[in-house]
């Protein structure tokens, strides 16, 4: 007691000072700094987790639209004195007539489909009441009727995209106040658009062709699509996983468990961390010396990409396949060395099963890596406008083809408000393509690692 | 063992792509991203009524494209530069070097730049001698060139608004860089009576005139357009530089501003009375005529009155239309390569 009370009177505070819930100003500061401590990983935590919300709402309150399509019902009389002059169904003849030859049967449909419905709208002309119909449109129809030139004089009815700024209208983009500002149009052809949609003539619906239909030129956003970029992103994944995956598992492998231990190694392992580090535009000026200039590669074409995209990859799965192998534990190479394996025996029966799931998982992030990367493709000419699908494989390899993130940056370069929409659905559906690969990883990771 | 022959199949795949350089069927077109919108719209009218394919069109700009196309003749080099500018003598040369000697110079007609801003605010009559005043590091004050202390365009010009001076102008890696340069700023510099003070003091080209003021008044733009309207989007102030094409299709978000009091428009610019405009050009490699299937057919399509006409769907997205096309036609049907640079 007298003790106590003579430690707690004392100037300083004592080793064995009082209860432990009294805390002394020594404490007080440790406990202080923990908390701020903490609460800075917080910040930083909901900071991230702001940011990354903030970014996904924009674009996906910006690009979800992409997904949904309007589309105009029209019933088009295939009229033979335009399309086919002479009455002879050649079909050279007939394909003579170019697209502006078939505008105007779209627009004359237009102008039935008003009578029939009894839709009659003040200032609204036959040209305005045709540029709600996609320029898209004539293609679709020329298309048609060169498959089927026996349906001439017939009237067919077509499914068409509606313009990019009457499937704004229904998607917010377009209001009536900003179609009184908007040169390319009119509050009246909203409203024709509107009593379209009442007589069932026009309609909202999955965007299918988001998905399978080229690029398109600035004039009719609302027909480009995904398609060519997807396939040209596949093509690209394809060749890197083709030749990346067997590359790099060999290097390491050779560098793991074959290689001495010398200078040489060592600078080849620097290297290879260094190359994982370099940024990857400089692969893009690489591929266009070697693969285009010296090999005479062609241009634009997926192997090319595919081709740098793969140096780009390698380090990143030498480097995942060195760690798979390396947490091997020895005990497993020296118990087969000790039933009298070989050293190859021992690593192909033994080390690669084991270390498979790391190095799985490793090319997998390498590839997600690879599908977002644009830079190195700007300079082998893949950033381009490119509207045809190239061949199946592997003669498509070798054909002009885009990609996904090239797609979104061509997209977000293009004057109409349109290609807004259609760059934000397109990250959309590149995140999808990445957190699905993500997921097979960590899928993969779960179902097969070891721990030891 | 299946991996060794999966690595021998790798390398060989490897070893077949380096030698296959595979015969080349479509078109190749690279260069200005001014003339990109233009030349996608022709290319895929092209693939949509022709037997061949659609041609690739690549951005990266006027210069890239030119020496592009001058880095040889065979397959793996582009067949089309597109170009906002004129060809310059170093690029011919570099071509000639290069054995790519035949040229042709294709004059697809011409592109407007346009002053705009948020549609919500203030419009604006200028004339060059205001954006020089504006702009411009020095400017005249009695008769002596002084630093440029202008902050709002009222003080540039009273018929003005009273409005903060922030203009978004295009980079110096842009085309569109030069003309303003050129149109507007030295236009400015000569009405305001600069030129003669720069002259005066031995700059006897007058280079002090393109100094632009660097206290934040003018901001370069060097992405595209959209960051130009993204950037008056957030600073309702800014007054931005566009293309006409551009403007078009962004008429329910920009005013656009006289110059000299002409509004621009497709007439205004293919009657020369605004005065802020310029000449877009593609350049064909004639050593790839009959060799790439469909670059003849290509060439005169882009040109002809269907297209590139006054009636066009060129000159519907914002292209004026050449005066002179039948005479561009003529030359491309009989494949006048261009001659000496005047």
């Amino acid at each position: 007691m007298t003790d106590a009370t003579a430690n707690s009177t004392g100037g300083t505070p004592g080793r064995n000072a009082g209860s432990l819930f009294d805390k002394d100003p020594r404490t007080r500061k440790r406990n202080a700094a923990e908390t701020r401590f903490r609460m800075m990983g917080l910040a930083a935590v909901i900071f991230g987790v702001l940011c990354l919300v903030g970014l996904l709402g924009s674009i996906i309150s910006n690009g979800v639209s992409a997904f949904s399509q309007t589309f105009i019902i029209v019933d088009v009389f295939l009229d033979p004195a335009k399309l086919d002059k002479d009455g002879d169904r050649d079909p050279d003849k007939i394909a003579k007539v170019t697209t502006f030859g078939y505008a105007p049967l779209i627009a004359t449909a237009m102008e039935q489909a008003m009578e029939q419905a009894n839709i009659s709208i003040e200032g609204l002309g036959k040209k305005d009441a045709a540029e709600l119909v996609s320029k898209e449109a004539p293609a679709q129809l020329r298309n048609y009727v060169l498959n089927n030139i026996d349906e001439i004089g017939e009237t067919v009815r077509f499914k068409v995209l509606a313009s990019g700024r009457i499937d704004g209208y229904y998607k917010g983009r377009v209001t009536m106040a900003s179609a009184e500002l908007d040169r390319n149009v009119s509050p009246a052809q909203l409203q024709l658009a509107d009593q379209l949609k009442a007589a069932g003539l026009l309609s909202t619906g999955f965007n299918w062709q988001f998905f399978t239909a080229p690029d398109a030129s600035d004039t009719r956003p609302e027909a480009a699509g995904l398609g060519v970029a997807i396939l040209g992103s596949l093509y690209m994944m394809i060749i890197v996983l083709v030749l990346a995956l067997p590359l790099g598992v060999a290097a390491s492998v050779y560098l793991e468990e074959f290689a001495p231990q010398n200078w040489l190694t060592d600078a080849i392992e620097v290297n290879i961390a260094n190359l994982a580090a370099v940024p990857s535009i400089v692969f893009g000026i690489l591929g266009l010396a070697i693969f285009i200039n010296m090999a005479g590669l062609p241009q634009s074409a997926p192997i090319v990409g595919g081709l740098v995209l793969t140096l780009m990859t390698l380090p990143t799965i030498i480097i995942a396949t060195r760690a798979a192998l390396k947490a091997v534990p020895p005990s497993i190479r020296d118990a087969a060395l000790g039933v009298g394996a070989s050293k190859m025996q021992s690593v192909f029966h033994h080390v690669l099963p084991l270390a498979a799931p790391g190095i799985l998982t490793g090319t997998i992030i390498g590839l997600a890596q690879a599908l977002g990367e644009t830079a190195p493709l700007l300079l082998i000419g893949m950033v381009a406008f490119v509207r045809e699908f190239p061949d199946g494989p592997p003669d498509g390899f070798f054909d002009p083809a885009s990609a996904l993130p090239v797609q979104v940056y061509n997209w977000t370069q293009r004057g109409d408000p349109a290609f807004v929409e259609r760059a934000s659905g397109a990250i959309i559906v590149l995140l999808i393509f990445l957190v699905c690969m993500n997921a097979l990883a960590i899928v993969l990771r779960r179902r097969f690692e070891r721990r030891w | 063992m299946s991996f060794v022959k999966l690595s021998a199949s790798a390398l060989a795949i490897a070893a077949v792509s380096a030698t296959a350089a595979a015969a080349r069927d479509q078109i190749q077109i690279a260069g200005s991203s001014t003339v990109l919108p233009y030349a996608a719209i022709v290319a895929e009218a092209f693939g949509e009524n022709f037997d061949f394919p659609t041609p690739v069109v690549e951005s990266g700009g006027s210069g890239a494209g030119r020496k592009k196309l001058c880095e040889g003749v065979g397959e793996n080099t582009i067949d089309i530069a597109n170009s906002s500018s004129r060809i310059k003598q170093s690029d011919i040369d570099l071509c000639a070097s290069n054995g790519v000697t035949e040229i042709q110079e294709v004059r697809i007609g011409y592109d407007g730049i346009v002053f705009a801003s948020d549609i919500n605010g203030a419009t604006f009559a200028f004339t060059p001698a205001d954006w020089y005043n504006a702009l411009a590091a020095k400017v005249v004050k009695d008769g002596v060139l002084v630093d440029n202390m202008n902050k709002t365009w009222k003080d540039v010009n009273p018929d003005l608004p009273d409005q903060d001076i922030l203009a978004f102008i295009p980079g110096t890696k842009h085309g569109t860089r030069e003309v303003f340069d050129e149109k507007v700023i030295h236009a400015g510099c000569e009405a305001t009576g600069a030129e003669e003070l720069y002259k005066a003091a031995g700059d006897e080209k007058a280079k002090g005139c393109n100094a632009l003021r660097t206290d934040g008044a003018s901001i370069d733009i060097d992405g595209d357009y959209t960051e130009t309207l993204a950037r008056i989007d957030a600073n309702k102030n800014g007054i931005g530089v566009f293309g006409l094409s551009f403007y078009q299709n962004n008429t329910d978000k920009l005013v656009v501003a006289t110059m000299d009091g002409v509004v621009p428009s497709v007439e205004t610019i293919a009657s020369g009375e605004y005065p802020v405009s310029r000449p877009l050009y593609f350049y064909v490699k004639n050593a790839h005529l009959g060799v790439i299937p469909g670059l003849q057919e290509y060439i005169e399509f882009f040109v002809s009155d269907e297209i590139a006409g006054p009636d066009g769907p060129l000159s519907e997205y914002g292209l004026v239309s050449d005066p002179e096309l039948a005479a561009t036609q003529e030359a491309v049907a009989n494949r006048t390569p261009m001659g000496p640079l005047n």
